[in-house]
């Protein structure tokens, strides 16, 4: 099973990446919300797939699975989900003053 | 067990809430907000008096003992280096005063300030890879908010850049957590040490020690600084100056934290590719010194210069090159912010950040022009002010571990520094006075710009006449680095 999990995570990944290097804002903002998500998948993998109960004590089970990168997963997601969400306002608003969602146009110049 | 220990991040946690609800009483954001780095600045010196009286302390997060629960540790690096922070920022919020703007000010300025320090305290004061991991991201979402703060078009564009490297090494920030939880099933410093001491370190922890590595040069501006001289130009002084003093800051000590406390059993693996690192990186930083023009990335090229030289100093790894390099990050904390300050004043001044259209500073305005000339000779490491010991350390610590080729690139780059500096300080400050179109004839300086960068200058000046006197510290703090057993028996041991 982790395997599996390593070659989705790789390929999430691949098209992470693929979309960060693009030039549209949109893209890139696309691409690094899926490397979070293979970041998250990644930490859970890591902690080995192995079947248990969900780590609740009321459910009585032998074997739990692992509760700690459950907490950190949870912790990530939401530091990623407020990021995210001022990269999109950033990108709206850089939208509004600089009319270009265009990357190689936001080199600058020194004339601002 | 000492509570003491999250004093340097609750304060200004509570102070930034409560700042919240005052948007727009801006006085009394001022007056809270300095009251609480006051505050925040005698917790730091207690603490730090507390670990030279009784070494390192710990603070078990609600009573788990590690490696269970969450830990904080001081030892003498992270006290000094919360202290000296903790200075930085204070003297930055008193610069920030009719500087920045009442915009900006009204639009929760200080608040970000607050949360800035809670983020960079909390990462030095850490002991567990996770928590650093938050803090970091704490430190880092106030940093995006005070570099856009103003929303003019060059800080938009800067932004974008900035945030976009800094999610992606977040992100591989967790992919190394989650390596490395795999390979060893730990999270606490300490704990993650002994393991990685038990397993060995090779094959896969190198691999994790180089993703590490990648990482933190990332957030550090080791080598891989191409972010760095275009974002840190775009915010204003005083915020410049705090980025300039702290951030880049974090991110080395995370370096040397992790490749002195985890990551230390093959240096052949993974110092010499810092070695090679803080090589390029200085190289790199020279040049980019000498050939801009312009206030803003002269001083951004030198932050990369001094993350090379202190890099250097974790690749070379003898006591005299850790204690140097703890010492020249004191320094440097305080003299980047002194001179990101002073080149602020500068452009206030002069109307410009082209060197070719200022001059004739001195006559109108000769406090700033010596204290920025002392600032200048400080960073480069003349004798009497603050950067001469530990530059003089780094280097006999790099010379005792046959590192020559880095030591001779280390003094040429001071020599670049000191050149590129005082062809600063005199395009500004010698010459003529150059007409202003448009601008009042003579800007006036606020007693906030004054009085935070002639603290700084004598502060500069105090620790390189008391070297003797701070080396007590900073040698205590190389003890700690050199021998990671007593750190992870004051963590785990108690």
């Amino acid at each position: 099973m982790e395997l599996y999990m390593s070659l989705a995570i790789g390929v999430i990944f691949t098209v992470g990446v693929y979309l960060i290097l693009s030039k549209s804002l949109l893209r890139i903002i696309l691409g690094t919300s899926l490397l979070t998500h293979g970041v998250h998948l990644l930490l859970l993998t890591m902690s080995r797939l192995k079947t248990g109960a969900a780590p609740l004590l009321g459910q009585k089970a032998d074997a739990y699975v692992d509760p700690l990168p459950q907490a950190l997963i949870l912790t990530s997601i939401v530091i990623s989900f407020g990021v995210t969400s001022f990269f999109f306002v950033l990108a709206y608003k850089a939208y509004q003053r600089l009319g270009t969602d265009d990357m190689e146009r936001l080199r600058g110049k020194d004339d601002e | 067990m000492n509570n003491l220990l999250v004093f340097p991040l609750l304060i200004p946690l509570c102070t930034a809430a409560v700042l919240i609800f005052l948007k727009n009483n801006v006085a009394a954001q001022r007056w809270i907000s300095a009251l609480s780095m006051l505050a925040t600045a005698s917790a730091s010196a207690a603490l730090l008096m507390k670990v030279k009286a009784e070494g390192i302390q710990t603070l078990h997060m609600s009573g788990w003992l590690p490696p269970y629960g969450i830990v904080f540790t001081a030892d003498m690096l992270a006290a000094l280096l919360v202290l000296a922070a903790t200075a930085v920022s204070a003297f930055c919020l008193i610069y920030s005063f009719g500087t920045v703007g009442a915009d900006r000010e009204r639009h929760y300025y200080y608040p970000f300030m607050q949360f800035l320090m809670v983020g960079v305290n909390g990462s030095f004061l850490t002991g567990d890879l996770f928590n650093l991991f938050v803090c970091f991201e704490v430190m880092l979402i106030s940093s995006y908010a005070l570099i856009v703060l103003g929303g003019t078009k060059k800080q938009l564009r800067e932004t974008l850049k900035y945030m976009l490297i800094n999610i992606l090494s977040s992100t591989l920030f967790v992919a190394a957590v989650a390596y490395l939880y795999g390979a060893v099933g730990t999270l606490n410093m300490a704990d993650l040490s002994v393991r990685v001491a038990e397993a060995g370190q090779g094959g896969v922890l190198n691999a994790i020690a180089v993703l590490f590595l990648i990482v933190f040069s990332l957030k550090a501006g080791l080598f891989l600084f191409f972010w760095l001289p275009g974002s840190y130009g775009v915010p204003p002084a005083a915020v410049a100056a705090l980025f300039g003093g702290l951030l880049t800051k974090v991110g080395l000590y995370a370096l040397i934290r992790t490749f002195t406390l985890i990551f230390y059993h093959e240096p052949q693996a993974t110092h010499g590719w810092i070695g090679w690192m803080a090589g390029a990186t200085m190289v790199l930083g020279a040049l980019g010194a000498i050939a801009y023009a312009d206030v803003q990335r002269i001083l951004n090229y030198n932050v990369v210069i001094s993350v090379g030289f202190l890099a250097f100093g974790l690749a070379a790894g003898s006591k005299d090159s850790l204690d140097g390099a703890v010492f020249y990050l004191l320094h440097d904390m305080l003299a980047k912010a002194l001179l990101f300050l002073l080149g602020g004043m500068i452009v206030h001044l002069a109307g410009t950040n082209k060197l070719k259209e200022m001059g004739g500073l001195i006559k109108r305005y000769p406090a700033v022009g010596w204290m920025f000339f002392a600032a200048a000779l400080a960073v480069a490491g003349i004798p009497p002010l603050s950067g001469f010991a530990g530059k003089l350390l780094l280097i006999r610590g790099g010379l005792q571990e046959r590192e020559y080729e880095l030591a001779a690139i280390s003094l040429a780059s001071s020599l670049i520094v000191l050149y590129s500096l005082i062809r600063l300080f005199m395009h500004a400050f010698w010459g003529d006075e150059k007409a202003r179109p448009g601008r009042e004839p003579v800007p006036a300086l606020s007693i906030g710009m004054l009085a935070s960068t002639a603290c700084l200058t004598v502060l500069v000046i105090a620790v390189g006449l008391g070297s003797e006197w701070v080396y007590r510290f900073v040698a205590e703090a190389g003890d700690t680095l050199m021998n990671p057993a007593a750190y992870i028996d004051a963590v785990l041991k108690e």
